[in-house]
């Protein structure tokens, strides 16, 4: 058959492969700003949007969907249109893609250093972004689903695969998770509630890790390490095998990511027993990406991209043993909220994704501008910073995470706690955040290093964007099976059937999680005391969400001895009715704070938040100046209201018609309480601190816990 | 007080199928696609994965 002439589009590469270097930059930047926060919490003081709880969704964020994300579109935009033999479907939806993907981005570091947030993480921009990325998204896939349409190579390589059943699975994630009631152009509410919420986002939460960060990446690496070493994968026969049991596998682990907390158990030995079946296909996948340089270790020493890729897979092996050693009961009773979780995390995204990333830049870059990389020794320099700043940054962690959860549990004789303030746990692993910071420091000098060997590289190298190729077009056979086609092979040309399939394998393993939790609200056993929070509280919990307060304190307490003795009676499913959404927390940088109502007075709240250290002395809590300044916002709080009545919550139309008179009731009282602290009247006796948000924001710590107890009891 | 948080799943009638269901369906699909994948024709295997290396370009810079 003759020949067709077409050219490959490099250019919509070259701008992923740009941006994933300065998002990178930008990322891992951030990350260290608030690794420094550790350090030293004072030294942003009093800029509102450079404090903790902001920076730090910004941090995942820019990591996982600017940096992470544009590496995965660069690197299927350039091996999808190599592997199917066609250019890209359409370059308008190439730019679309691209430039929708990049003002996304730029609205997300807006939007969270403003406080604007939903909380939830990795899942934190609000309601017009989320819609921005769901139509972003699509025109990805109509772009994808369209180049396979018109590609002139029979079979679908396995990279491809991975590629598809990113496409559809983070589609379903997304939206299932975002699903929230606007209030306002920035505003919203999630629609579930509580351990309702909490399933779903941790549904979503864990399964985003898996399909946004694992999935599309071991497509990358069936088809750049191959191409790296020169040599076909280990075995095509255990990719097909990985491929499968993953992608059933893993929609289904969800529900480890809250064991030990309110949930039943039966959802927490399904979790468990998944997650640790993980460990197979996941092992499986490691072993054929080494395998595939079986034969030629030696070019892993000559070759940089080799030793990152080989440093990206042992990481990839190493989380995906930690992941399910996680699930277990016992180790996961340290893993849960302390940085344990941290250094897990960092060993997925340093060396797993960071290094898949740096790799594939590398090769790209000489590729893309066709001439010799600028620098292979500053390569080799910044493979050597990065896999020193991975063990720099993890190894600390792991040790604070195992030093502070068992300083949570040691007893006295005498059945008090030995470290009965949480401060005595926190400044003992100072150390560990300063090697952390310097850890992190390395890393992003390596990459530093990256941004200026392809920007070099880049100089010195052609201009050409497109790359002519020829390839014989396909033939038109039957849709149907050949007599003698194997099932799975006919299978592989079928895209669409294939996609379809991958979809329904994604969806039952979703439905079977999720179809309990639909049934999940009227099965939690009604504690009567608890009720809606009050105009001012529910103000005060949108305060508390602006500020990322959840990034550092849980609002989940376990039923273990040490956490009732040290913070009260352990949580119940009952109490989280009406939160919308739930805000239990996943690390504990600072207490948790479910019971923390009627523990100290309004004025211990007041100036602990005006400066944390003046209660305690070496807090690393940042302090939050701009609350007593600021004043309450209430132009939305009877609509805010209405919204939580549509969700829900039991709200009167009186209440609703009464909320500002309510609600200024309630902040008079609390000035009342805080005048009575001379301290207070001399330096605050002038302003008028009922109309500031602080007041809010103390009606609702306040507030915490305290429903139940009131000395009632489940009516169950 | 335990059981006070631990049964909220139980009263939903029949809520073990779920699990019951995903393990069924777990294994009947994973023993499937052994089966299947076993039977694959190692010509076939070797076609495709070499799919990556085909193409003009050099891959050995680095040799």
């Amino acid at each position: 058959m003759e020949k067709e002439q077409f050219y490959y589009d490099n250019k919509i590469v070259k701008m992923f492969l740009i941006a994933t270097i300065v998002w990178g930059v930008v990322g891992m930047l951030v990350g260290l700003l608030v690794a420094f926060l550790f350090i030293f919490p004072n030294y942003m003081e009093g800029i509102s949007w450079l404090s903790f709880g902001r920076l730090r969704p910004l941090h995942t964020n820019a990591v996982i969907f600017a940096f992470v994300g544009n590496s995965i579109f660069m690197g299927i935009y350039y091996s999808m249109q190599r592997l199917l033999k066609a250019r890209m479907f359409s370059d308008v939806l190439s730019k679309i893609h691209f430039w929708g993907w990049q003002l996304i981005i730029v609205a997300a570091a807006i939007t969270l250093p403003l406080g604007l947030t939903s909380s939830k993480e990795y899942a934190e921009l609000e309601w017009p972004i989320d819609i921005a990325i769901t139509l972003i998204w699509v025109v990805m896939g109509i772009n994808m689903i369209g180049t396979i349409l018109k590609r002139r190579q029979r079979h679908i390589y396995v990279a491809i695969w991975f590629y598809l059943a990113t496409l559809v699975t983070v589609a379903i994630l997304h939206i299932f998770n975002n699903l929230e009631l606007p209030v306002s152009a920035f505003k919203s509410y999630s629609i579930y509630a509580g351990v309702q919420d909490a399933m779903v986002q941790w549904w979503y939460g864990h399964n985003a890790v898996a399909f946004f960060l694992t999935t599309p990446v071991l497509g990358l690496m069936y088809y750049f390490v191959p191409k790296v070493a020169n040599r076909p994968v280990y075995s095509y026969r255990l990719s097909i095998v990985h491929f499968w049991s993953l992608i059933f596998l893993y929609i289904w682990a969800g529900p480890h990511h809250l064991l030990y907390t309110a949930l039943p158990e039966w959802a927490q030995n399904l979790g468990t027993v998944f997650s640790v079946m993980l460990i197979f296909p996941s092992w499986g996948g490691m072993i054929n990406g080494l395998l595939t340089l079986r034969g030629a270790w030696d070019k892993v020493r000559e070759n940089p991209i080799l030793k990152f890729f080989v440093v990206a897979i042992t990481g990839y092996g190493m989380s995906t043993f930690e992941g399910p050693m996680l699930s277990f009961k016992s180790l996961n009773a340290i893993g849960h909220y302390t940085d344990w979780i941290i250094a897990h995390v960092h060993i997925g995204a340093l060396a797993w994704n960071g290094f898949m990333a740096a790799g594939i830049v590398y090769w790209l870059a000489s590729k893309l501008w066709k001439t010799e990389l600028f620098s292979k020794k500053l390569a080799n320099t910044h493979f050597w910073l990065g896999t020193l700043g991975i063990l720099f940054y993890a190894i600390p962690l792991y040790v604070a995470g195992f030093t502070q959860a068992s300083m949570w549990k040691q007893f006295n004789p005498d059945g008090t706690l030995v470290y009965g303030n949480f401060l005595e746990t926190v400044t003992q692993i100072m150390p560990m955040y300063m090697m952390r910071a310097f850890g992190g420091t390395l890393y992003l000098t390596g990459f530093i290093l990256l941004a200026y060997n392809v920007y070099k590289t880049a100089k010195a190298g052609s201009t050409v964007t497109d790359e002519l190729v020829e390839a014989a077009p396909l033939k038109q056979i039957s849709p149907s099976r050949a007599p003698n086609e194997k099932w799975h092979s006919w299978l592989e040309r079928r895209t669409v059937l294939f996609t379809i399939l991958t979809t329904v394998a994604v969806l039952i393993g979703g439905a079977v999680e999720i179809i309990p939790l639909l049934t999940v609200p009227s099965n939690i056993p009604v504690i009567s005391s608890v009720k809606p929070y009050t105009p001012l509280e529910l103000e005060g919990r949108d305060i508390y969400i602006r500020e990322g307060c959840n990034n550092c304190h849980s609002q989940m307490i376990r039923p273990f001895r040490s956490e009732v003795e040290r913070y009260g009676e352990y949580s119940k499913a009952g109490e989280f009715v009406y939160d919308h959404p739930f805000l239990w927390g996943s690390r504990r940088t600072g207490p948790d704070v479910h019971r923390i109502g009627g523990k100290y007075n309004d004025n211990w709240h007041f100036n602990h938040m005006y400066d944390p250290r003046l209660t305690s002395p070496g807090s690393i809590m940042p302090s939050y100046p701009w609350l007593l300044t600021n004043d309450l916002d209430i132009s939305d709080t009877e609509a805010k209201m209405n919204a939580m009545v549509t969700l829900g919550v039991p709200y009167t139309q009186f209440e609703i018609d009464k909320a500002l008179f309510l609600l200024r009731n309630q902040a008079e009282e609390i000035e009342k309480n805080l005048r009575q602290d001379p301290e207070f009247v001399k330096n605050y006796g002038e302003s008028n601190m009922q109309n500031k948000e602080i007041v809010a924001l103390i009606a609702y710590l306040q507030r915490l816990g305290t429903d139940i107890k009131k000395g009632e009891t489940a009516q169950n | 007080m335990l059981r006070f948080i631990k049964h909220h799943f139980d009263s939903i009638d029949n809520v073990e199928i779920y699990p019951i269901i995903s393990l069924l369906l777990f294994f009947a699909v994973f023993i499937t696609m052994l089966f299947y994948v076993s039977k694959i024709p190692k010509k076939n295997l070797e076609e495709i994965s070499n799919l990556p290396l085909e193409g003009e370009e050099n891959n050995n810079d680095y040799e």
